[in-house]
């Protein structure tokens, strides 16, 4: 197997070694990348920073499962084998299973070997790596989109005294001081810390600005299996209104039990979980919240129900579909009388949870290829540089890019634009020799 | 499955140039210094609680703007608090500015969702309670404790397609965004 093959010659190399593809990350996309380009028999390396599957095993929380199911878990020739085919993966079943992913591909993966910088050189890319240095032809971005966390500005203003934690740092409820608990984002992360942290008996307020609210299961089946098979993973990115706004909608509030429970802001009301709305600002250690808990809670109704609506359509409109259960519709979000419109951070609240996102670290990219705004300018996943792609990215080319099962036709579709664009800049040099 | 309704017969026509504000987003997506706008009134103190004020210029697209013409409003206080009620309360300034703005949203909406209107009105209520601008309770705030807008639609659309454009409404209006959260307010003062 491959995964060792860093060794300590890599660093010692006078000139840099040469290849025509460097892959950027062994996670599930790089590694299903280094799949499609072996299959294509193009010569590759992978290059990690540490080892595969690295944000699984080290940086996130210690309860994170998987919000798909166990049968959807699927990359180019591999697939989930075992007995719980409607189970979530935890976070580390997750990174065994690319490891097993890892041992069965053939090309070099050096791991420990993070990227300090890429940037254009003759003929194609330098990469840049404490242990040596690869010229390549083309290089493949896999190193994931959820490597920092995204904090407001606002964070600054909490007072000292009040612990602070992003979902990148948080681990288990334990690591909070007792007391009261502001939770701040209600997606996918959002919404599972404030039920685990509520349940360690610290009382948790959320703070609730826009979210995608998802039942778990709908009619007797997953609701992920329905969003297959209705087509809606499958979504290209080039069929939706906004692409932008689809890039950034936020991870629905689903969670991966083995109850199969629905995590909703319901849900978590239950369990005496506060509601509040999106933290607006902090004002002499007070934090303020929005009045628009009313409307995002309504506008995420809406948006379930028309896709519980788009659901039943197409169970109508395919009966030879297996037996399911009746049409239900779910209560609306009941958000109290009075939500609350500010809380004294320090005193009813010891300690601040920023579930608030994460976004790529592309630092090390050297290549002007970035907008205004500091985003990568691409067109689902080819860079605006020759030889440079991208992978991973939330609706990156279909609405299912970001999960594991989206990265196989994501590599297949780029690893070909990237196999012709190998043979496109072959062509001169034929041409150079031949005149 | 977000996709607006697609309709076959007559385009929706609810006044909105739609294409328009869509070629706006478009052409200060690539200047977004032309977005940058200011909004401007004047005011001038009459007498008692009776003030005049002034809209006209503006500044937006990297220039002076004037509306078509200058608009005054007066406001004042009603006769229950001893004034002589020469205009709407400044509070009730607040509620007709966000009525004007919901509503101007939802026929937006509609329009780019090809949604006909036939009739929006809206009903505001805002709850104050007077012990704070009288000073009797330190506890109570001096502004609304909660404004309840009730929109009573006409439209070609089901009921969930009217309860989105107004939901969407609120996501982009402006004074829905000024009264739902807080601003940062700068007053000098000089004497002259």
């Amino acid at each position: 197997m491959a995964e060792h093959a860093q060794g300590p010659t890599a660093g010692l190399r006078s000139q840099p070694a040469r290849t025509d593809v460097v892959v950027i990350g062994a996670g599930h996309n790089g590694l299903a990348m280094s799949h499609e380009l072996g299959q294509r028999g193009i010569e590759h390396v992978v290059l990690e920073r540490a080892e595969v599957a690295n944000a699984w095993r080290h940086e996130r929380w210690d309860s994170l499962r998987l919000l798909t199911p166990n049968w959807m878990c699927r990359l180019p020739g591999h697939s989930y084998q075992g007995d719980d085919p409607d189970g979530f993966m935890s976070a580390a079943e997750v990174a065994d299973f690319v490891c097993d992913y890892a041992r069965r591909l053939s090309a070099p993966l050096f791991t420990h070997t993070p990227v300090t910088r890429v940037v254009p050189c003759e003929g194609g890319y330098l990469v840049s790596t404490p242990r040596g240095d690869w010229s390549c032809r083309a290089v493949v971005m896999a190193s994931g989109a959820f490597n920092l966390p995204v904090l407001p500005r606002i964070a600054e203003a909490v007072p000292l005294g009040v612990v602070q934690l992003s979902a990148h740092d948080y681990r288990r409820p334990q690591q909070l001081p007792e007391g009261g608990v502001l939770v701040v984002g209600a997606s996918a992360t959002g919404v599972q810390l404030a039920q685990e942290i509520q349940r360690s008996g610290r009382p948790v307020t959320i703070a609730v600005g826009e979210h995608v609210r998802l039942p778990r299961v709908y009619r007797g089946r997953d609701i992920q299996w329905w969003m297959l098979a209705a087509g809606l993973l499958d979504q290209r990115i080039e069929d939706v209104d906004d692409a932008r706004r689809a890039r950034h909608v936020p991870s629905p509030q689903l969670a991966g039990t083995p109850e199969r429970a629905t995590l909703d802001l319901n849900a978590l009301c239950s369990e005496g979980v506060e509601l509040v709305g999106r933290l607006a600002g902090i004002r002499d250690g007070k934090a303020q919240f929005s009045g628009s808990l009313r409307n995002v809670c309504a506008l995420a109704d809406l948006k379930m129900n028309r896709l519980l609506d788009a659901v039943d359509e197409w169970i109508a409109g395919n009966p030879g579909a297996a037996e399911v259960d009746p049409v239900e519709r779910f209560a609306p979000t009941d958000v109290g009388a009075s939500p609350r419109l500010g809380l004294t951070l320090g005193d009813e609240i010891r300690s601040v949870v920023w579930a608030t996102g994460f976004r790529p670290d592309h630092s090390w990219l050297d290549v002007p290829v970035f907008d205004r705004k500091g985003a990568l300018k691409h067109d689902r996943g080819i860079v605006d540089a020759p030889g440079l792609y991208l992978l991973g990215l939330p609706f990156l080319r279909r609405r299912k890019s970001s999960f594991m099962h989206g990265a196989e036709d994501d590599v297949r579709e780029i690893g070909a634009h990237l196999a012709s664009h190998l043979g496109a800049v072959r062509q001169p040099s034929r041409v150079e020799l031949t005149a | 499955m977000t996709k607006p309704q697609t309709q076959t017969q007559t385009p929706a026509d609810n006044g909105v140039n739609v294409a328009a504000l869509l070629g706006a987003r478009e052409a200060l997506t690539a200047t977004p210094e032309g977005a940058q706008f200011k909004w401007r009134a004047t005011s001038e103190w009459l007498r008692g609680t009776h003030s005049r004020a002034t809209v006209d210029k503006f500044f937006g697209l990297g220039e002076e703007q004037k509306h078509r013409q200058a608009y005054q409003y007066e406001s004042d206080h009603p006769e229950i608090f001893a004034s002589p009620d020469n205009g709407a309360t400044p509070v009730e300034f607040v509620l007709v500015g966000l009525a004007g703005c919901l509503t101007a949203g939802i026929a937006a909406v509609a329009q780019n969702r090809n949604i006909q209107l036939k009739s929006v009105k809206a009903t505001l209520e805002a709850g104050m309670d007077l012990q704070g601008i009288l000073g009797i309770d330190d506890n109570v705030r001096n502004g609304f404790d909660g404004i309840k807008v009730h929109y009573e639609i006409d439209a070609d659309a089901t009921p969930e397609q009217i309860a989105a454009l107004v939901a969407q409404s609120q996501k982009r209006s402006a004074v829905f965004d000024i009264v739902t959260n807080p601003t940062d307010v700068t007053v000098t003062t000089r004497k002259v």
